[in-house]
């Protein structure tokens, strides 16, 4: 037996190791602050996640692997990281007035979430089933506890620990399916498992594999933690979860599932298309019975889900660089989306209920503008970043054989039309809610729902850019 | 030496298990010994079957092995925050039966 | 093929009807005369006594949180121990980074008090 140093490759992990030596600043720095210095480290997490974003640049086309092919750079895994970092930053933005209003304002609320973004850029830097489930866990547990971080609030409460025991159950499943891959095996590195024959085992493996992915990014029937846990958590964790944690999970999923697994496409692949139709569906449908925004953004983002899948089923490289460039365009447009809620609260009231949104195109014309092109960009109007990526992905499925799947996934989408528009019309046509006063918009508040916006906007008018970036990443 | 079905038997039952222990229990706390058992059920199919695999394996090998380690881990930091949120849940609520933390419909 | 999932079908068909037939059995044909040694928590064991709902300081779980966050972590030292020689210095900065990573969480819950009884 003989040992040899691991190649270590830090560059390849920068992002990783920079995100989380700020967490661990941020959370000493949370013994030597006072409480109106907490506001700092908010700051700190901001230059943490700017810093690894630049090193995440750095590694564009490097296509290298290290830590015995545990961890790989890839354009692919950089593009994901990058829109991480955006909807990391985005948050910690939106997050800053609104941590003081729910005196939920500590270190540790910006550490966490810095852990968490640890574990989401880890993720999609996997070529390992071990680092996948690792980062799996690094990414859910501080979530687990930031979903229940308002602890005075039942409903946080509640949101946690419904969180926490359906997830950790999911994990064990996940986990399973990894202990079955890696026996059928011989190996859990992904390239290595495309190279061995498939059998049984292996497949029953994939299954359960699917069903941990299937929790985590909230595919039916394996969905019914969300609605409660995004009702319940934070609002600013609502948007972060929503957004970031489908990257991570969808950049793990695809990697897995086309990487290692593509030999069992044949099995695979119908399975997946039955559950995307049934996650479309009934995200969407559940979202037109919902009266609390943060439910129905909830089931939006089952749905949203759903029509990434399709882009996983399409399969090929058109498959892939349009399920990539849908998950920056939702980045964008839902975290610009609970933006705007955010910034509609007054102290610790939020306007949940759809009737909230009364008259406030009158009160507020262009806040109310702003989320009426989110919600049109999330129900895929044109010229928004929602509509290019569902003609993406469309498109892919209509290219690689599944045209009814595309059908399916526009019809959809216009059921969701209804749903979405409803606060627009309630902010244009209905006359102001007796009780609210007009919201004042902090102005960091301001500079993230402008950066959504400008982001939302430019991908819509100017794919090009974006869709030459999201192509042809995905290193094997 | 004992073959390799039988590790893989026991494991799946005690996967099971624990997994009814998950659905069929009420009280947060047994739910959670429920996922303990299904993951370090888990444990013993990593550890069989790193046992089976590398006397054929090319090289040296662990990963079956560390793998169960990690897992240990993580099993333990699932533990304490599991144990966290039901203090926290049980200081406002005066319960752990999670039927009855039902503010928000499924 | 799906026909190769036909054992799987007929497997799924026989263990439901096992179950729902071995239950419904049971419960019809089962005698139920409870006698109180039945009945006790721990037959031929220890009577137990006071009450199991006695209520204990919720400090000793905090106590209980921490002790299983650091304790576990020594099983990562067990591997490193094994072979410290051939890991070398490598092995030993490492395994300093790791414990620098720990201290860190060990420090923050000494500063916020998580040690403090009182």
């Amino acid at each position: 037996m003989s040992l040899s140093v691991p190649d270590l490759n830090l560059r390849i992990i920068a992002p990783v190791l920079i995100v989380a030596i700020s967490a661990l600043v941020v959370l000493l720095g949370e013994l030597v602050t006072s409480s109106a210095q907490k506001r700092g480290l908010g700051y700190a997490s901001l230059v943490g996640l700017l810093a690894a974003g630049g090193a995440a640049m750095g590694l564009w086309d490097a296509h290298a692997v290290a830590f015995r092919e545990m961890v790989r750079a890839d354009n692919f895994g950089v593009f994901l990281t990058l829109t991480i970092l955006a909807g990391a930053v985005l948050c910690i933005l939106l997050s800053f007035d609104f941590t003081r209003a729910h005196r939920i304002e500590t270190g540790e609320y910006y550490a966490l979430i810095l852990f968490s973004v640890t574990g989401m850029l880890l993720m999609v830097t996997a070529a390992d089933l071990i680092i996948i489930f690792l980062a799996l866990e690094l990414l859910s547990l501080p979530l687990y506890i930031l979903a229940a971080f308002k602890r005075e609030d039942e409903r946080s409460l509640e949101a946690g620990l419904k969180y926490f025991l359906l997830g950790a159950f999911s994990s064990a499943f996940f986990l399973y399916g990894i202990a079955l891959v890696y026996g059928a095996t011989g190996t859990t590195n992904l390239a290595r498992i495309a190279a061995s024959a498939p059998s049984e085992m292996l497949l029953i493996g994939a299954g359960l594999l699917l069903v941990g992915f299937a929790f985590k990014v909230a595919l039916v029937p394996f969905h019914w933690w969300t609605p409660d846990v995004y009702e319940g958590a934070p609002t600013t964790i609502t948007a972060f979860m929503s957004v970031a944690v489908k990257a991570a999970a969808f950049g793990a999923f695809l990697r897995a599932f086309l990487v290692a697994l593509p030999a069992l496409a044949m099995d695979w692949r119908v399975v997946l298309a039955i559950i995307a139709v049934l996650t479309m569906t009934l995200g969407n449908v559940a979202a037109l019975l919902q009266a609390n925004i943060k439910r129905m953004l909830a089931y939006s983002s089952i749905a949203h889900a759903g029509y990434i899948l399709i882009a996983l089923v399409a399969m090929g490289g058109a498959g892939v660089s349009a399920a990539l460039f849908y998950l920056l365009a939702y980045t964008l447009t839902n975290l610009g989306a609970f933006g705007a809620v955010i910034a509609l609260g007054e102290g610790e009231r939020e306007r949940l209920n759809v009737s909230d949104y009364g008259g406030l195109a009158r009160m507020q014309p262009l806040l109310a503008a702003m989320l009426t092109v989110f919600m049109l960009s999330l129900a895929g109007f044109p010229p928004f970043a929602g509509f290019v990526g569902k003609f993406l992905i469309f498109g892919a499925a209509v290219q690689n054989g599944w045209a009814w799947l595309a059908v399916v996934g526009v019809l959809n989408s216009l059921v969701s039309v209804y749903f979405y528009l409803r606060p627009v019309v309630a902010m244009y046509m209905s006359e102001p809610v007796e009780g609210w006063g007009a919201p004042r918009v902090a102005p960091l508040v301001a500079l993230a729902l402008v950066l959504a916006l400008i982001g939302v906007i430019a991908l819509g008018v100017f794919p090009a850019p974006a869709i030459a970036l999201a192509a042809g990443g995905l290193g094997r | 030496m004992i073959p390799l079905p039988f590790y893989l038997l026991l494991a799946a039952a005690l996967f099971c298990i624990g997994l009814f222990g998950a659905l069929a229990r009420r009280n947060a706390i047994a739910i959670l010994m429920g996922i303990e058992l299904m993951l370090n059920a888990v444990n013993i199919n990593l550890i069989a079957f790193w046992r089976y695999i590398q006397p054929a394996a090319p090289t040296w090998d662990l990963a079956g092995q560390i793998f169960a380690l990690f897992v240990i881990t993580l099993a333990a930091a699932e533990a304490a925050i599991a144990l966290a949120l039901v203090i926290a849940i049980y200081r406002s609520r005066d319960t752990v039966n999670v039927e009855e933390v039902d503010l928000m419909k499924w | 093929m799906p026909v190769d999932y036909l054992p799987i079908l007929v497997m799924l068909i026989v263990v439901s009807a096992f179950a729902a037939i071995a239950l419904t059995i049971s419960a019809l044909v089962g005698p139920r005369r409870p006698t109180p040694a039945k009945l006790s928590p721990y037959e031929s064991g220890m009577p137990p006594f006071g009450s199991a709902r006695r209520r204990v300081p919720v400090k000793y779980y905090l106590t209980a949180v921490l002790f299983i966050l650091f304790d576990i972590e020594i099983i990562f030292f067990y591997p490193w121990a094994v072979l410290f020689r051939q890991l070398g210095w490598f092995g030993l900065i490492e395994m300093a980074l790791f414990v620098l990573v720990l201290l860190v969480g060990y420090v923050y819950v000494w500063r916020k008090g998580g040690f403090d009884w009182d």
